[in-house]
C-alpha cells in the first residue's frame, strides 16, 4: 500500500519524496475497519462453506445451504423467518413511509407555528433503545395493566381489544407497528428536508399555472422528493432485514407465539448462539448470516444500479 | 373573505393532525414516567393520572437501585460510548482528510472500500467477530465492544467528514504549508477546528446506535461486570417482570440520559439530518 500511496498520478516518483503522512492518516481507520468489520464478514462468508465432520472443520461446498433450504426442520424455520421478515418490511413500507411523508408535508407548510416542537417530539421515539420501546409497549398492550382496553373504552371500542402480542395471527403486525411507531421520525425528517430544498420559484411557477393544494403536492412536490423516498426505502430495507432487538425484547429469543414473529435476525441468534435445549451451531449461523448478506446486497445493488439510475434527478 | 377562512380551517386541521401524532409519540414515554412515581395500587387503578401526594411512591426506584447494579451499567455504557466516539472522530477525521486532501493512486478505491460499511451491517460478521474476540481473549471486556463500535461508526463518519473537508479552503492550507507547517499540524491545527460542526453531527449520529445496541453486548460482553445499560435493563426487567414498580422505574432510568442528551443536542442532530443526509 505504501508503494501505491507514494506515487502521485502523472508525476515521476523521483521528484516526490514518499508521502508517509498519507499512510499515517489512513492507517488507523483502515486497520480497525478491516480487522473488525471486513475480515470477519469475509470469514463468515467462508465459514458458511464449512462444517464440522468428525470433529474437524471440513469444506462441504454448498451443503449447508442445501440443509437450510431443504432439510425439513431447518427449511421450515428459515422460510417462516424469511416470510415474516418480508411482511415486516412490507408493513414498514406501507405504513411508516406514508405517515412520514404526510407528517413532513404538514410540517413544511410555510409559516406554520410550533414546527420545531412537533418535529422534536415526533422524532423522540427514534432515539430510544428497542429495550425501552419494546417493554413500554408490552406494558401498554398488556391485558393485566389495562391501559389499552381502558383507552379503547373511552372511544367505545373496548370490544376490539385483544392480547394482540400473544396471538399468532396478530403478533407480527403488532410488533411491526411498534417498530413503525419508533422509526417514523427518520422518513419524516429526510422528506421534510427534501421538501424544504424545493426552490420557491418552482412552487410559484406552479401557482401561476393554477396548480395548488393537493394537485400541487401530487404533481410537483412528490416527483421532486422521489429520490429521498428511494433513500428511505433502502435504509428501511437494510434495517428490517437485520432487525433483531425489538423482537428479542418483546417476544424473546423464540420469537413467539409459535414462531409467528421470528425474523432472520432472531433465527440467526438462536442458530448461532443456541437457546435453551438447542446447541449453538457456528456453521449454520454463518450460513444464515450469508443468506442475510446476499439479501441485503441484492437490495442495495438493485437500489444503486437500477432504481437510483432510472430516477430523474432535478438540478436547481 | 372565504379564502381566508379556508386557510384558517386548513391550518386548524393541520395543527390537529400534528398534535394528535405528537401525542401518539409522547404518550407511552409520558405514561411510563408518571407511573414510575406511583405506588402499586395506583399504577393499576388509575394508570392515566399523574401522581398525587397520596399515590406518590419511590419504591420502584429503591428496588432498582438496591438490586440491579445500575451504577456499573451506566459507567460501562458511558465508557464504551465515549471512547468509541472519540476513536471514530479521530480515526475518521484522519482518514477523511487523507481521502479529501491528497491525490494518490487508489484514492477512489480506498474511498469505496471504506464506504461498504455504510450499507452492509457489521452484525452479519458476528460469527467471525466472536471467534476473533475469543482468540484475542477479549470476550467480556469493554475493549471488544469499543473495537466493534469504532469499526461500525467509521464508514459514515469518513463519508460525512470528507464531504465537509472538501469545503475547507485550499488557500488556507497552502498558506500554512508556506509558513512551514507539517501536514500533521495542518490537519490538527487548521482543518480540525474548521470542521467542528460536522464533527458534532457525526458524534451524535455515532452515539445513538452505540448507546442503544443490544446485540453486541449480549454476544460479546454479557458478564455482570461489563453489562451496558441497554443489556442490563433488558435482563433486569426480564427478571422483575411482575414487579411493575421496579420495571417502570428501570425504564424511566434508561430513558433519562437519552432524554437529557436529546434536549441538549436536538438542534444539532436535526440540523445534521436535514442538511447532510439527503445529498
Amino acid at each position: 500500500m505504501s508503494d501505491a500511496l507514494s506515487v502521485q498520478e502523472g508525476q515521476p516518483t523521483a521528484r516526490r519524496p514518499k508521502r508517509w503522512h498519507i499512510l499515517v492518516f489512513l492507517l488507523p481507520a483502515f486497520l480497525v475497519y478491516s480487522a473488525v468489520m471486513i475480515l470477519p464478514l469475509i470469514e463468515t462468508l467462508r465459514l458458511s462453506l464449512f462444517n464440522t465432520v468428525d470433529g474437524q472443520s471440513t469444506f462441504v461446498g454448498l451443503a449447508n445451504f442445501q440443509t437450510l433450504f431443504g432439510e425439513e426442520r431447518w427449511a421450515h424455520d428459515f422460510w417462516n423467518a424469511l416470510k415474516n421478515n418480508v411482511i415486516f418490511f412490507i408493513i414498514h413500507m406501507c405504513v411508516q413511509n406514508p405517515i412520514g411523508v404526510a407528517l413532513a408535508a404538514m410540517l413544511s407548510i410555510p409559516k406554520l407555528r410550533f414546527v420545531t416542537f412537533y418535529r422534536t417530539a415526533i422524532f423522540l421515539p427514534t432515539l430510544l433503545s428497542f429495550v425501552i420501546v419494546g417493554f413500554i409497549w408490552k406494558l401498554i398492550l398488556s391485558p393485566i395493566w389495562g391501559v389499552a382496553p381502558g383507552m379503547l373504552d373511552l372511544v367505545g371500542l373496548k370490544s376490539l381489544f385483544a392480547p394482540w402480542l400473544g396471538k399468532p395471527g396478530s403478533a407480527l403486525i403488532t410488533v411491526s407497528l411498534i417498530s413503525v411507531w419508533q422509526y417514523v421520525g427518520i422518513p419524516m425528517m429526510l422528506i421534510y428536508a427534501a421538501l424544504l430544498n424545493i426552490p420557491d420559484e418552482v412552487i410559484e411557477a406552479a401557482e401561476c399555472d393554477g396548480v395548488t393544494g393537493w394537485s400541487q403536492f401530487w404533481k410537483i412536490k412528490l416527483p421532486l422528493i422521489l429520490p429521498a423516498i428511494g433513500i428511505i426505502s433502502i435504509l428501511t430495507f437494510v434495517g428490517n432485514f437485520n432487525a433483531f432487538d425489538l423482537v428479542y425484547t418483546v417476544q424473546g429469543a423464540l420469537a413467539g407465539p409459535d414462531g409467528s414473529t421470528d425474523i432472520l435476525g432472531t433465527l440467526l441468534y438462536r442458530t448461532f448462539f443456541g437457546f435453551q435445549l438447542q446447541l449453538g451451531d457456528r456453521s449454520m449461523g454463518a450460513t444464515i448470516a450469508t443468506v442475510m448478506f446476499l439479501i441485503i446486497l441484492a437490495g442495495v445493488s438493485l437500489y444503486l444500479f437500477v432504481i437510483q439510475r432510472r430516477m430523474r434527478r432535478y438540478q436547481f | 373573505m372565504s379564502k381566508a377562512r379556508d386557510s384558517f380551517l386548513r391550518t386548524g386541521f393541520v395543527h390537529a393532525a400534528l398534535i394528535a401524532y405528537t401525542l401518539v409519540s409522547l404518550f407511552p414515554v409520558f405514561l411510563t414516567i408518571i407511573n414510575s412515581f406511583k405506588d402499586r395500587n395506583a399504577i393499576f387503578r388509575a394508570p392515566l393520572t399523574i401522581p398525587t401526594p397520596q399515590t406518590f411512591s419511590l419504591i420502584g426506584y429503591e428496588t432498582v437501585l438496591g438490586q440491579g447494579d445500575f451504577a456499573t451499567y451506566f459507567q460501562n455504557s458511558f465508557i464504551v460510548t465515549i471512547v468509541s466516539i472519540a476513536l471514530v472522530l479521530l480515526f475518521g477525521a484522519m482518514a477523511a482528510f487523507a481521502l479529501s486532501e491528497y491525490r494518490f493512486r487508489g484514492n477512489t478505491v480506498m474511498g469505496l472500500y471504506l464506504a461498504i460499511g455504510i450499507m452492509i451491517p457489521i452484525r452479519l460478521g458476528t460469527v467471525a467477530i466472536l471467534q476473533g474476540m475469543v482468540a484475542a481473549n477479549l470476550v467480556n471486556t469493554l475493549t471488544a465492544l469499543i473495537l466493534v463500535y469504532t469499526a461500525q461508526g467509521l464508514p459514515l463518519a469518513i463519508f460525512i467528514l470528507s464531504e465537509f473537508m472538501r469545503t475547507v479552503s485550499d488557500d488556507l492550507k497552502n498558506a500554512g504549508r508556506i509558513d512551514g507547517l507539517s501536514e500533521y499540524s495542518i490537519f490538527f491545527r487548521l482543518v480540525l477546528p474548521l470542521v467542528r460542526p460536522a464533527m458534532a453531527t457525526v458524534a451524535v449520529f455515532t452515539m445513538i446506535p452505540i448507546w442503544n445496541d443490544l446485540w453486541f453486548p449480549l454476544i460479546l460482553a454479557p458478564a455482570e461486570a461489563t453489562k451496558t445499560v441497554t443489556l442490563g435493563s433488558q435482563i433486569f426487567i426480564g427478571q422483575f417482570v411482575t414487579n411493575w414498580n421496579a420495571v417502570l422505574a428501570a425504564l424511566s432510568l434508561a430513558i433519562l440520559p437519552v432524554l437529557v442528551l436529546y434536549v441538549i443536542f436536538s438542534r444539532q442532530l436535526i440540523r445534521g439530518i436535514t442538511a447532510g443526509a439527503v445529498k
